[in-house]
């Protein structure tokens, strides 16, 4: 894919959210993956760019596809890498997050990319400490890699993003991928629609220039592309639907139902998938899902991501 | 523009072409085991000026790809302005054959560095030359030298050469500019 870029580097040395990204850097961000990509399809995967760059993976929550994601990354640009998880460390013994990462740095770490639990955490680091921040997930905030990786799956199979019409449905209140991918969405110039039932979408959502639907049938008969995402159980200290059952009933999206609209529309979906729940089989599975699409990208968009990012470490003399 | 100083112009340029067009046939005669190879960004014009000029003579596509070193070179985190990568574009294995390395001008060597290290992602060729228009001479910071040259310049750190071509531009022609201009 040929981008026309007009910036060359990131301004902040920080990735923290899509909301500080302008345009130019998207498409930036984007332009560089192409290449990265380039590189993923090689018969020797890797490059030398950041063989001297040290990069800690802090996680704070569970994750198994953007911490893979990250390290596989890291790894194919010759990064050094160390893994850190919270349920083996010593925020069990009653650490603070800034003394954790700053005993982290201690050890000589470049680049820190950091998941949460709350929100604002990587933000938070990044005015403390001297290192470059990358947000992979802060509680119900942001998820900027995932969103640019879901931009750049849209990009790249419908070659541009503006004019598209997106539907994100399902859990809008718990899920940071919603809120990253409507900031990237109308950044682009796409139309953006959420969906869901009404517990689940935030009071003011449509005051970001979005439209909200109760729905189903009503957002996929308006959408080009559907993205779909999980019920955060994890994250619902309240009851928002009597039962996973009536959720799939009501939100579940399933080959019949797609079938029925008369036009063929694309899904996506973040993961981890809950078959049967959100997304059936019989669409997860089949052409119209770009799910395994989103995954690849993803590491082609989080090489460019930290290679944008490392350009900007101090200039070792 | 001041201090823009034509030394080859479109004419002398073309007779260039010509001798090292020759000068490959000499060594890799039908270019059966034969690849050309151009170095992103400015080296992929002239790749594509010998790849054409070859096919007229021989009457035979020869292999050609373009390789971007961007990923590999060594002074990333050390300038000033950010590296921006190109496309790489090599259609073929590298492996077992014999790789012409193509770029407009040879300066301090480690574009040319970079481009060996980049190359070997796609195999282990069996033998590597290089072929530039121009080379600085005196100015290498590497013990690389090519195998085929348009011409030498002498120059000084201060000045910069700048090979145009038609494609990119109105006329072909090599350039000596002083950089502030550029």
């Amino acid at each position: 894919m040929a981008t026309e870029t007009t910036t060359q580097t990131l301004r902040s040395p920080h990735l923290l959210g899509i909301k500080d990204l302008s345009v130019e850097e998207i498409q930036l961000i984007f332009s560089t993956a192409d290449q990265f990509k380039d590189v993923l399809n090689r018969p020797i995967k890797k490059v030398p760019s950041l063989r001297d760059v040290t990069i800690a993976n802090i996680f704070f929550e569970n994750s198994t596809r953007t911490r893979l994601s990250f390290e596989l990354a890291e790894k194919r640009l010759s990064a050094d890498v160390v893994n850190f998880s919270s349920s083996s460390s010593s925020v069990k013994k009653g650490e603070t997050l800034l003394d954790t990462v700053n005993n982290i740095l201690a050890m000589k770490v470049d680049m820190v990319v950091m998941r949460h639990a709350s929100p604002g955490a990587p933000h938070f680091l990044a005015r403390h400490i001297d290192a470059n921040i990358v947000n992979a997930g802060d509680g119900t905030h942001e998820h900027p890699t995932q969103a640019l990786l879901d931009t750049y799956s849209i990009y790249e199979r419908f070659g541009q993003v503006a004019g598209k019409k997106v539907v994100i449905v399902g859990d809008i209140m718990h899920s940071r991928v919603a809120l990253s991918n409507i900031f990237a969405l109308q950044k682009l110039g796409a139309e953006v629609m959420v969906c869901g039932p009404a517990t689940l979408l935030p009071k003011y959502i449509t005051e970001l220039g979005i439209q909200a639907t109760l729905d189903l049938r009503e957002a996929l008969e308006w959408c080009d592309i559907a993205n779909i995402l999980r019920i955060q159980l994890e994250r619902q200290q309240v009851k928002y639907f009597p039962s996973l059952r009536e959720y799939s009933l009501y939100y579940g999206v399933n080959k019949k139902l797609l079938d029925s609209l008369g036009k063929s529309i694309t899904i996506m979906h973040p993961g981890p998938i809950n078959r049967g729940v959100e997304l059936n089989s019989d669409v997860a599975d089949s052409d119209q899902a770009i799910i395994l699409d989103q995954v690849e990208n993803g590491v082609a968009i989080r090489m460019a991501v930290l290679y944008l990012l490392a350009s900007q470490i101090k200039k070792t003399e | 523009m001041p201090d823009r100083k034509c030394i080859i112009h479109a004419k002398l340029l073309d007779v260039m072409l010509h001798r090292l067009c020759h000068q490959l046939i000499e060594n890799h005669a039908n270019f059966e085991e034969t690849v050309l190879l151009g170095l992103q960004p400015r080296g992929i014009y002239f790749a594509n000026r010998i790849q054409r000029r070859l096919k007229k003579i021989l009457n035979k596509e020869i292999d050609k790809g373009y390789l971007d070193t961007t990923f590999h070179r060594d002074d990333f985190r050390r300038r000033d302005s950010p590296l921006t990568p190109n496309k790489t574009d090599v259609p073929f294995l590298v492996e077992d054959k014999n790789v012409i390395l193509l770029d407009d001008v040879l300066y301090t060597g480690r574009s040319v560095r970079a481009a060996l290290d980049a190359m070997v992602t796609f195999g282990r060729p069996r033998k590597v030359e290089l072929m530039v228009l121009i080379d600085r001479k005196y100015t290498r910071h590497l013990p690389i030298e090519p195998d085929y040259v348009g011409r030498a310049v002498n120059t000084i750190d201060s000045q910069r050469v700048l090979v145009e071509w038609e494609e990119q531009n109105e006329e072909d022609g090599v350039w000596i500019t002083s950089k502030a201009t550029t």
